[in-house]
């Protein structure tokens, strides 16, 4: 099956992600992941949200998202050409022995030690979710003690954009 | 000038026009009622359960085409309103319900009478609000009446605490709302419409299978019209009825698990199967694999999500349903069917619904003889159960919005609150109660609703001493094992309705019915009909589970 990456504008009110989370809970369709937060617009945040499935079950989980009022747009790039990134932290074991051979994994990543503890390092890295499963499988046998990652974030390239019409732009729903 | 939340609601509703409110009062919402206490203009219900007036203003919403409106207290009056708010958005029934919250500053700390009523309803309701900014309520209130009524209606709930409620603002109504991630799209795509055009001139043997949707966007006539240009048979599916003349020889009645088999297999056997209004439910589906196998399908619907989401579509419209048929009619051209018009007559003729008659009390012959004296020109409400479809099957409606029952939910005990609510809608017209011994026990209370508000309520009682549809399920899919189905304990309901102060009857006989119904119909006030029926009487004709729509039984 495959995974599509669902780039949404939502009202920025209380309950939204709820709203958009109970839909796709009580619809049987799986999140693989969502990352949300606030567009350059406080009343609009962005919701990207990766689904697994098979054509019409995307048109279905893009036609129900469309039915909650607080969405106001919703853009399938998966076929576009796009940037992704996720974010990831990762704390791992690093006996003062072994510290010089872990940073240079995390040279090759480009991940960046952010933190140090006497037996731990911690590391941040971005990249798409293939760059950042290896960065974890290669840190993997040192000992992982504690891993964060952020859902992925997309953005089209080139000078195309998901972003509100003029229209929207300008009935900003205060409600 | 500056006032109260509360009143300013009032004003609110006021300005949308809201003659009429259903509701049970509670702290929550003192502040609210002590505003309606002030109001001319809306008259307040008082029912006795909250289940009563949610489903009170869905009858009432069900009849006149508006925007239902009712009201509860925080806490267990909100829980007590579920019921009737799923009941209304599984079928698309406008409504906006109001319900106490405790106030801001204790939400979240389980207070008194706290629950999170928008976080229970969020799957059961269009959109809903809980209104913390009290300047924000006129444009709430604005939104939500145009939320409910418009696109594809349903229930909006707004959820407002005390402390809002007796705030203090300076009210002004916003005249537009501004809501850009609601648009609903009613015109059809032109290149759509022709194309269906084309269509129906190609097939030589379509069907229409039409539903609620031809009511909600009062397009009963053109369906008539599109009906007999393209002489295409009609068949509805629950929520349909009364959108279609019942007496139509175009008319194929109801389809699916209870319908005709004429229905049934017109479907089996078309080419085109033009869906207007209705969404392949499981009821009408059946076994998808065997649903229309010969057809190319049309689905018109004014919810995008619906088309595609059982059955594929071959020519997906989406749009209001009056709009799309107004524009479709101009370019039909008429095409001689008497051949498939022909093989629907000896379908009709060869599978005509019946029962068997005998010595006792039949209730289909109850309902035969409601349309013998009414002629589709009363309102009918029911129940769930048994009565509900044979009235589907028997009663051959005529106008719309004279069927009001819980088709989505099905949920028993909708009756009497909804026959009130309906009779409220509709002052002048008759209104017919057909309910079971179970459903009415579910919400009997509302008789004294009823009784308060003056209403001529005909209430006609299916007593089979049996929740008589699980019974029948019972009986296919138990091997007869009845569990719980059939009562031990029989109230004497001709006592609890004159306790009420209502006119009681009991018919135990054909000759009871042929006798008693015309006066019990005719005579102004309300009247309950005890109507002693066999407890072992089956729905029929009956899709068996997992079966095909083309494979139902009959008696
Ligand atoms: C609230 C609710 N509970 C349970 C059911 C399941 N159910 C469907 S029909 C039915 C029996 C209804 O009995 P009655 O009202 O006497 O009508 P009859 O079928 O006998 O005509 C039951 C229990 C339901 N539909 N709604």
């Amino acid at each position: 099956m495959e995974k599509h990456t669902l780039s949404v504008l939502v009202e920025n009110s209380p309950g939204v992600l709820t709203r958009v989370a109970g839909l796709f809970a009580r619809r049987g369709f799986n999140i693989d992941s969502l990352a949300v937060g606030r567009t350059d617009r406080a009343d609009v945040s962005r919701m990207t949200i990766v689904v697994e499935g098979d054509k019409p079950l995307i048109e279905q989980v893009t036609k129900q998202l469309h039915k909650l009022i607080d969405v106001i747009k919703i853009s399938n790039i998966t076929e576009d050409e796009y940037v992704d990134r996720e974010l990831v932290m990762i704390k791992v074991t690093a006996e003062p022995g072994q510290r010089v051979e872990i940073l240079h994994i995390a040279g090759i990543f480009r991940a960046r030690a952010v933190d140090l503890g006497s037996k731990t390092m911690t590391f941040e890295c971005t990249g798409t979710g293939g760059k950042i499963n290896a960065f974890e499988e290669s840190l993997r046998p040192y000992g992982i003690k504690e891993l964060v990652r952020t859902g992925k974030i997309a953005m089209l390239r080139g000078s195309k954009f998901v972003a509100l019409s003029p229209a929207q732009a300008r009935d900003a729903e205060s409600a | 000038m500056e006032i109260t939340v509360a009143e300013a609601l009032v004003e609110c509703l006021e300005r949308e026009n809201v003659e009429i409110i259903f509701g049970y009062p509670g702290g929550a919402v003192l502040p609210l009622y002590d505003a309606l206490y002030h109001s001319t203009r809306i008259k307040h219900v008082l029912v006795r359960h909250e289940q009563g007036a949610v489903h009170a203003a869905d009858g009432y919403a069900r009849v006149t085409g508006r925007v239902g409106v009712c009201i509860g207290t925080s806490g267990p009056g909100a829980t007590n309103l579920v019921t009737g708010i799923a009941n209304a958005y599984m079928d698309s029934v406008p409504m906006v319900i109001f319900t106490g919250q405790v106030p801001t500053i204790q939400i979240g700390t389980d207070a008194f009478q706290e629950v999170d009523i928008t976080g229970i309803t969020l799957p059961i309701t269009k959109h809903n609000y809980l209104l913390k900014d009290p300047a924000k309520l006129s444009m709430v209130i604005k939104n939500a009446f145009h939320i409910a009524a418009t696109g594809r209606p349903g229930p909006v709930l707004i959820d407002i605490p005390k402390d809002v409620a007796q705030a203090r603002i300076s009210f002004k109504y916003p005249s537009t709302v501004k809501l850009r991630g609601y648009k609903p799209t009613y015109k059809g795509h032109p290149s759509k419409i022709t194309e269906i055009a084309k269509l129906f001139g190609k097939a030589k043997r379509p069907v229409i299978y039409a539903g609620g949707g031809v009511i909600a966007s009062n397009g009963s006539e053109e369906l008539l019209k599109l009906a007999e240009a393209i002489s295409a048979p009609v068949t509805n599916t629950f929520m349909g009825l009364a959108g279609f003349p019942g007496d139509h020889p175009l008319f194929l009645g109801m389809l699916g698990l209870h319908g005709t088999r004429y229905a049934n297999l017109a479907i089996t056997e078309c080419d085109l199967l033009i869906g207007i209004g209705a969404r392949f439910d499981d009821r009408v589906v059946m076994n998808i694999n065997s649903f229309a196998p010969h057809a190319t399908v049309i689905h018109i619907d004014i919810d995008p999500a619906e088309i595609g989401k059982v059955i594929t579509t071959n020519v997906p419209l989406v749009g209001d349903v009056k709009l799309i048929l107004k524009e479709l009619l101009p370019l039909i051209e008429k095409v001689d069917r008497s051949e498939w018009l022909e093989r629907i007559k000896s379908l009709k003729e060869q599978y005509p619904l019946s029962y068997n008659r005998d010595s006792s009390l039949k209730p289909q012959f109850i309902v035969e003889q409601l349309w013998n004296h009414t002629k589709g020109e009363a309102i009918i409400v029911t129940d769930v159960g048994q009565h509900q479809m044979w009235v589907a099957q028997y009663y051959h409606f005529k106008k719309p919005r004279t069927l009001v029952s819980s088709g989505g939910l099905g949920c028993m005990g909708f009756g009497l609150p909804a026959a009130v609510g309906a009779a409220l809608g509709a002052p002048g017209r008759k209104v017919i109660l057909v309910t079971g011994d179970g459903s009415i026990q579910m919400t009997i209370q509302e008789l004294a609703t009823m009784m308060e508000q003056c209403l001529s309520v005909k209430i006609i009682l299916f007593n089979n001493s049996a929740l008589g549809m699980v019974r029948q399920l019972q009986e296919y899919y138990c091997e007869g094992r009845h569990m719980a189905t059939n009562f031990q304990f029989h109230p004497d309901f001709e006592m609890i309705a004159r306790a009420y102060g209502i006119p009681a009857y009991t018919f135990r006989t054909e000759e009871d019915v042929v006798k008693g119904l015309p006066e019990v119909l005719d005579s102004p006030g309300p009247a309950f009909v005890n109507c002693i029926v066999p407890p072992g009487e089956n729905v029929l004709p009956m899709v068996p589970a997992g079966r095909g729509i083309n494979e139902s039984v009959a008696c």
